[in-house]
């Protein structure tokens, strides 16, 4: 885990991961269009994470984002989404659309729908890895002491 | 109908798998194929004959007959990250038990026979 | 600020989520910063509740959308009632929380989840959607899985799972009975639902669905014979999480849900049997358990199966009498159970154990404990002017005067249910004894009282119990009576979120499409 895999794999991962957050971006912004949505785009973008874990081990991952970030980052984006169904208080109701619907079939159409696709797309991206990361680190201590097996 | 019965017969699967195994992990496959079984059961029950899949798009202008109910596909998401919050409780919880007691099989571990 | 009542009821909801996700940001800037939060969405929640307390009731529709299109949140007695026990029971919790927890290292993700679980079973007790239900049901359990696990020990670690096992399969058999509701009716608000499921006969498949509800949500409000869970899991959790789990969660999402649905929405002949059943069955097997136990919280744990019998024995009445006890039974257990699970809290942070053989006289140096213990214990056993008295013999009578439609055995219940009240006291008295009075060990000869802010909490809550007993016949009009009207008035909650004219107009238009 600490190392990642080999060479091969590396290069392959470096190849396909911008595809792959490409394509679960355009799976979050285009939600309210086509099927997908911020679940299916965060769910993607966390298995790119989640490759990129494993193909370059724990230690370069943890440079780019760690257990502490994906933590901040997934709060970050449970805010925005409770920030965009509060802000619906401004037209009088909880969660009520505040932005102009555009033409239908279009990137900037569907008023808040758009923002709260994004914020779901953060939140579960980073929710998804950081359970990854926490139960990939999580350390099998030295085998249980005589004492505590039955 | 028969749809229906197979969904049940697969809860009666997990929920035999759940009940009498005795190791962590098959409790919590049993768990996972009581949940598939139940969002199996929604999505049967928004299945209409001769739908089609609950898409607009632009180049339809007329309306093309029945769609399939939308509806129970968004409780299934739901449903589906809520197995996932679950799932991913019980791996962690099983990976403390094995690291306190060095074995998976609840016979050993005290308290959780029955 | 001069908010309308639709646009408070969100906030119950999302005042406890916002807090939720920002303890983690916070963290990370100041310490202190988790608990200063969570205090102040106490004091929100609580200053929300007195925002709603005279207003009439009212739904608040999510979005603009109308129903049955829309989720909408319902304010009715009931959920008065509800939501001001969750405010006032978590504020207390809260409280007390806040020195207790400082022997526990992972202390901002508690208190996150503590704020999930108050979300959670907010949004349970206002939702006005079946589904809501569930999601919100689910973020309250799952919160309280991880929170029953909190300190990994052994004994905590195996009593999560098995809660966790059983709460997941209860969740589950939950929607499978709602996939087969939404199948039958088209909908899944409730208010449409109970206008469809009242027009029709009586179908078989809702009876299959009431069935699958009552052992779901029956598993959730820990119902002999699926009571297995509570007592390994309330005793191994932090004492303010037995508190929240034994006071709130087996009632917010147990009893709450019963109560709505069975009243509300699905007809009630068949699942009274069923419900008073399952409720003498508690009563009994909860008290007899309870009496040989020497566990402290075990024992209160035990306790808890049997009141919440109780509780089920009065709604399955469905007299009104009955109802109102049940309602005043739960609001009361709610009040004592916490207050007992916080003193056990106080006692085993002092003394460092449970066991009621290696305590005793503990009346001297806890004497804050030892009083708001007291009162609790009296509370429980039924003692006058405590309010568990009131409502025990409310119930008592209710039981009683069920004889018209019950039969004789009518009177052999109102027997059992003061026999199983004489029990609890009988158990009551051990503890009372062990615990507090008799010599004090050598053991213990250095024990201090709890700090500051656990006894402020435990006095808060033992004035509550007085207040509420002596207090009675204030409280039962004002809180019970108007959650009593409302759970028994079918057709008033479908009037309040969908009046009759609307459903022609969609009928008319084309409406939502059936089967």
């Amino acid at each position: 885990m600490n190392a990642g895999m080999t060479l091969i794999v590396k290069t392959t991962a470096r190849l396909v991961l911008t595809f792959i957050m490409v394509f679960a971006a355009a799976l979050a912004l285009y939600g309210h269009v086509t099927p997908g949505g911020g679940f299916a785009g965060g769910a993607v973008a966390a298995c790119g994470l989640i490759l990129m874990l494993l193909a370059f081990g724990r230690l370069e991952t943890a440079k780019v984002v760690g257990k502490q970030g994906a933590s901040t980052w997934e709060c970050v984006g449970a805010l925005g989404f409770l920030v965009i169904a509060l802000v619906g208080y401004t037209a009088g109701m909880f969660f009520t659309n505040v932005l102009p619907e555009g033409e239908t079939f279009r990137l900037l159409s569907a008023g808040t729908v758009l923002w709260s696709n994004v914020a779901i797309f953060v939140k579960i991206t980073a929710g998804l890895f950081a359970v990854y990361a926490v139960l990939a680190a999580f350390r099998m201590a030295e085998e249980p002491t005589q004492e505590e097996r039955p | 109908m028969i749809y229906y019965l197979l969904a049940a017969g697969l809860l009666a699967v997990g929920m035999y798998a759940v009940l009498v195994k005795r190791n962590l992990i098959k409790i919590v496959m049993g768990m996972l194929i009581i949940e598939y079984a139940v969002n199996l059961m929604l999505i049967l029950v928004a299945y209409r004959t001769g739908g089609q899949a609950p898409i607009v798009t632009e180049q339809m202008r007329v309306s093309p007959g029945p769609f399939v109910d939308p509806l129970p596909q968004a409780l299934i998401l739901t449903s589906i990250v809520i197995g996932l919050a679950l799932v991913a409780l019980m791996v962690t919880l099983c990976l403390r038990l094995y690291q306190r007691y060095g074995t998976l099989d609840t016979s050993h571990i005290r308290r959780l026979k029955g | 600020m001069d908010l309308t009542l639709a646009q408070l009821l969100p906030l119950f909801v999302a005042v406890p989520l916002l807090a939720a996700f920002l303890i983690p940001l916070v963290r990370r800037v100041h310490e202190q910063a988790a608990e200063g939060l969570s205090l102040v969405a106490g004091v929100a929640l609580l200053v929300l509740c007195v925002q709603v307390w005279g207003r009439p009731a009212g739904t608040c529709h999510m979005g603009g959308w109308q129903p049955p299109f829309g989720i909408n949140l319902i304010l009715d007695g009931l959920s008065k009632l509800m939501v001001i026990l969750i405010a006032v029971v978590s504020a207390c919790v809260i409280v007390y929380a806040l020195t207790y927890m400082k022997r526990y290292t992972a202390r901002g993700p508690f208190y996150s989840l503590l704020m999930l679980m108050i979300a959670g079973m907010n949004g349970v007790v206002l939702s006005g959607d079946l589904f809501n239900l569930y999601v919100f049901l689910e973020i309250a359990a799952i919160s309280s899985y991880a929170l029953v696990a909190f300190g990994t020990q052994e004994e905590e670690l195996e009593a999560a799972f098995k809660y966790l096992v059983l709460g997941g399969v209860a969740s589950s058999l939950i929607l499978f009975g709602i996939a087969l509701l939404y199948s039958l009716t088209g909908t899944l608000n409730l208010a449409h639902m109970a206008r469809i499921l009242a027009g029709g006969e009586p179908n078989r498949l809702v009876f299959f669905v009431a069935a699958l509800f009552l052992g779901g949500f029956g598993l959730k409000a820990a119902l002999v014979p699926f009571h297995a869970w509570l007592p390994d899991a309330h005793p191994s959790a932090p004492a303010p999480i037995s508190a929240m789990l034994s006071g709130l969660l087996i009632k917010a999402l147990g009893v709450y849900a019963l109560v709505r649905l069975f009243y509300n929405v699905l007809p009630l002949e068949g699942a009274s049997t069923a419900l008073i059943a399952l409720g003498i069955l508690s009563m009994v097997i909860g008290v007899f358990l309870a009496v040989g136990q020497w566990d402290f919280k075990r024992l209160l744990a035990y306790h808890s199966i049997s009141q919440m019998g109780y509780v089920l024995l009065g709604i399955g009445l469905g007299t009104p009498l009955g109802l109102a006890g049940g309602l005043f039974h739960l609001v009361n257990h709610g009040v004592f159970k916490s207050l007992l699970f916080l003193c056990s809290g106080s006692v085993e942070r002092s003394t460092g154990t449970r066991n009621l053989k290696e305590l005793g006289g503990l009346w001297k140096p806890m004497p804050v404990t030892s009083a708001t213990c007291s009162v609790a214990s009296l509370s429980i056993s039924g003692v006058p002017p405590f309010n568990g008295f009131w409502s025990k013999l409310i119930i008592i009578i209710a039981t009683a005067q069920a004889a018209t439609q019950l039969g004789p055995v009518a009177y052999v219940l109102a027997a059992v249910t003061v026999l199983v009240s004489f029990m609890t006291l009988v158990s009551f008295v051990k503890v009372q004894k062990y615990a507090l009075f008799g010599a004090l060990p050598e053991r213990l000869a250095r024990v201090r009282e709890a700090s500051t802010a656990m006894c402020l909490s435990l006095v808060l809550l033992a004035v509550l119990c007085i207040g509420l007993g002596v207090g009675s016949f204030w409280a039962l009009p004002k809180l019970v009576h108007p959650a009593r009207d409302a759970a028994r008035d079918r057709v008033g909650y479908m009037e309040r979120v969908l009046p009759a004219p609307e459903i022609e107009r969609m009928v008319l238009a084309g409406g939502p499409a059936d089967e």
